[in-house]
């Protein structure tokens, strides 16, 4: 798994690409409080390159969205969700957490 | 088939859905159906090295992986302590943000994503069976 940060003027893009389960989720969870920690609480994580998603790394999105929610200071949107990982999503019941966007540079937009 | 031993690392992850991915794409299952095997196979998988070996190093679990013509079949079969997947209660998918709960959700999936999930303690340990059958 490689993340990449991207900064634009009102939130920052988390790029994930290859895969998050118990092994790498732990270190999409650092890239996060990272991003957190410097007082950034609007993201977009773009999934665009990412090809497996376990409930290792929903967890670690849900723990983020409540972080970033907190006080409405700000929000994490999902975008480019691979087909297979939109379905999981789905069946966890995660969709009406997180706003989805098709295109990244629409979601960064959005803010 | 013979099964498979992994140690009870999350290194191994990769390996195992590698391994019955390539099972159910040799036996003709559709994308989404290998994808939804991999990842019950994987929440299986994680909950075993998270609880049932939680605290012991160098353990480790077998994995077998059989098709027949109309399905797949995972059988996991590890010696740590006994963990019931259907003692733990499902999350409520409904719940809003601040009130969903985290843990139970590797459990639901596998039992979303497999047709039959059966959990059964044996003398030669606690065996996780997980059945697929071809839509």
């Amino acid at each position: 798994m490689e993340v990449a940060i991207k900064e634009f003027k009102h939130c920052n893009m988390v790029s994930v690409k290859g895969r998050v389960d118990s092994a790498t989720a732990p270190q999409f969870t650092q890239t996060l409080d990272a991003q957190m920690d410097k007082g950034v609480f609007k993201m977009v994580v773009d999934m665009s390159a990412l090809e497996y998603m376990s409930s290792a790394g929903f967890r670690a999105l849900l723990a983020a969205q409540r972080n970033c929610k907190r006080y409405n200071r700000g929000e994490i949107f999902l975008a480019s969700v691979p087909v297979r990982i939109r379905e999981a999503l789905e069946l966890a019941g995660f969709t009406e957490l997180f706003k989805t966007f098709g295109d990244p540079l629409e979601a960064v937009g959005n803010f | 088939m013979t099964a498979l031993t992994f140690p009870a690392k999350f290194e191994y992850l990769d390996e195992i859905r590698d391994f019955v991915g390539g099972q159910a794409r040799a036996s003709g299952f559709s994308e989404k159906d290998i994808y939804s095997v991999q990842l019950a196979a994987d929440e299986a998988v994680s909950n075993i090295i998270e609880h049932a070996y939680e605290g012991i190093p160098n353990a480790s679990f077998e994995l077998d992986c059989d098709c027949d013509n109309d399905r797949l079949v995972i059988t996991v079969l590890d010696h740590g302590r006994s963990f019931d997947p259907s003692k733990v209660a499902a999350p409520d998918i409904k719940a809003d943000l601040s009130d969903r709960k985290i843990g139970g959700l590797g459990i639901f999936l596998m039992r979303k994503l497999m047709d039959e999930v059966r959990y059964e303690i044996t003398p030669s340990g606690n065996r996780l069976t997980l059945v697929k059958r071809k839509g």
